[in-house]
């Protein structure tokens, strides 16, 4: 493949970069946390479309990624002084590594198993953690002030932890769209399509689905490592919240399943739409109700999503957008 | 390529057992290099069990499976794919959500040729100029006719470039005109230096077409030969007397 004839690849990214660059251009701290929520979901729905999406192997419990990242990162932080970044990319390995060793058995299931079985998965690491002693049990682990010096003070170290999550944005959306251009990319749709016929011309099914779950299972990590390191504060609950992998589920149905552009926008007009209500005195508390609502709708009259309707609109925008 | 043996694939006492049912019993053929050999059975007689059994869909409950003089006995489908063994479907499985070229792109890629991408692309571009379907490229699979849809099947088993193709009733469902023009595309494949085993309910078309036929009934063999020798084996006619009106169809065609 010819990187420079990918201009839906360089536009995708240069827009991300354009909009992560208001709060470094501006220096608001307030628009930095919008952001940085934003590109958190954006990760978060990239990664579950690619299990999700272009496999076709619903990940509700996909959110115990971002926790395993978050707590693994925290911990060798904390107890072992490692830099932010090695703490990171380690924990984003052993949530690879943790997603192999569960992937193998629980992707021979199908349907509606492995999406149960998935959130089986995210309730029980949940209670692992919250009585494993080391990672601080059911009270969870939280950082002195001196973490940050190493950093420069808590404010450089805030904003080292966005420039890392703009890094990982960026990262899963080139992840994104080369799988989806790859070849390894059409086996993971076959059989998404249909997994026997898919095994019948030739292509190893466990070994593509186990290979996509990875991947899947990387970049949350890597976002829930910089998030808790953010925070300066990690629990069991925030870390492994069920609802969080159900509104990535939701940006994904909203912006397109299966499309590289379609997690993308689900993330950015949900997590908008989340923090009107959120704000809102009225809507407050009803912000997961409309969640629910609006997956509801999508399943009913729009499957395609918003980016895979307009592929569906017409040939030429088939073409353009991924 | 050579080898010292011409016989492409060795059937060896297959049984299949679900259950209390036995599907297939004790079943043994050959089948030779640049052969086509027809399978035909009453409904219900083990025929696409078999190929199930062959193309490692499931395993044989007993006996063994040699193709290309390598035992490949409940070797899963996807090995044996790349070792150069492809098939269609009795009932069309198109990959609906993929345009016709994604298709047969995937049984270029994963195929006997195991090609990159751009290669395979260029591969399934032949194949649906081979079958007819160039035009058609760029539409969703799932919206084709089912006429297409039979042609599709055909062209991602042939985009693997196989060396031996298991046919399951690729002509039912066609009318006349089409039922021609596939038994063409059939010809030709064989051509190509494709060995084909077809299973077959148009009785005209399997017995025009093969060099060899092997009849299976409750799934045992009752009969194997050529064309002519098959269709006036005492056996054979008892097993499709089941079914008068086809019984006398396929007297008449034997004529």
């Amino acid at each position: 493949m010819n990187l420079w004839k990918q201009p839906f690849l360089w536009a995708t990214l240069l827009v991300i970069l354009v909009f992560a660059l208001i709060p470094i251009v501006t220096g608001s701290a307030a628009l930095r946390e919008d952001w940085l929520l934003i590109l958190l979901y954006l990760v978060l729905a990239s990664s579950i479309n690619i299990i999700m999406g272009y496999t076709g192997y619903v990940s509700f419990g996909h959110i115990v990624y971002f926790g395993i990242g978050g707590y693994v990162a925290f911990f060798l932080i904390q107890q072992a002084g490692m830099h932010l970044v090695f703490a990171t990319l380690i924990g984003g390995l052993v949530a690879v590594l943790i997603a192999v060793l569960i992937g193998m058995p629980v992707l021979r299931l199908r349907g509606a198993y492995f999406a149960l079985a998935t959130i089986g998965i995210n309730e029980a690491m949940r209670n692992f953690v919250a009585n494993f002693e080391p990672f601080g049990g059911s009270v969870g682990m939280f950082f002195n002030y001196e973490v940050y010096t190493a950093y420069g003070g808590a404010k450089d170290a805030l904003w080292l932890a966005y420039y890392g999550m703009v890094v990982v944005a960026l990262a899963v959306v080139a992840t994104s769209f080369f799988v989806k251009k790859s070849k390894f990319g059409l086996g993971l749709m076959a059989i998404r399509e249909d997994q026997d016929v898919a095994q019948v011309l030739g292509i190893d099914p466990a070994r593509h689905k186990v290979t996509a779950y990875a991947i899947s299972a990387f970049f949350p990590a890597l976002a829930g490592a910089l998030f808790f390191f953010k925070n300066g504060v990690i629990e069991p609950g925030p870390a492994f919240l069920l609802h969080r992998s159900i509104e990535g589920l939701v940006m994904v149905m909203l912006g397109g399943y299966g499309t590289v552009l379609g997690p993308i926008v689900g993330a950015f007009v949900y997590e908008r739409l989340r923090s009107f209500l959120i704000t809102n005195p009225t809507f407050s508390s009803f912000h997961l109700f409309i969640a629910g609502l609006l997956l509801l709708l999508i399943v009913l009259f729009v499957t395609a999503g918003v980016v895979g309707w307009l592929r569906q609109k017409s040939p030429t925008l088939r073409r353009v957008l991924e | 390529m050579t080898t010292d043996t011409s016989v492409i694939l060795d059937i060896q006492d297959v049984s299949k057992r679900f259950g209390g049912l036995l599907a297939l019993d004790r079943v043994s053929f050959g089948i030779e290099k640049g052969e086509i050999l027809g399978l035909i059975g009453p409904n219900g007689a083990g025929k696409t069990t078999l190929f199930n059994a062959i193309n490692g869909v499931y395993p044989p409950t007993e006996g063994h499976v040699i193709f290309q003089g390598q035992d490949v006995t409940g070797l899963p489908s996807f090995k044996l794919a790349r070792m150069g063994m492809a098939r269609t479907h009795q009932v069309v499985r198109p990959l609906s959500e993929l345009s016709v070229r994604e298709n047969v792109t995937v049984g270029a890629c994963f195929g006997r040729e195991n090609l990159s991408l751009d290669q395979a692309g260029r591969v399934a571009d032949e194949v649906l100029a081979f079958v007819g379907l160039a035009e058609r490229r760029e539409m969703l699979a799932g919206k084709l006719n089912v006429a297409q849809k039979k042609r599709l099947e055909l062209a991602r088993a042939l985009a693997a470039r196989p060396t031996l193709l298991l046919l399951d009733e690729v002509l039912a469902g066609l009318n006349p005109h089409e039922v021609a023009g596939m038994l063409d595309v059939i010809r030709q494949i064989r051509e190509q230096g494709v060995t084909i085993i077809m299973i077959e309910h148009l009785m005209h078309a399997v017995m025009n077409v093969s060099d060899r036929v092997v009849v299976l009934n409750y799934g045992a063999k009752i009969a194997e030969g050529t064309p002519t020798a098959v269709s006036n084996n005492q056996q054979v006619i008892e097993a499709y007397l089941g079914d008068p009106k086809v019984a006398r169809q396929f007297l008449e065609e034997a004529e």
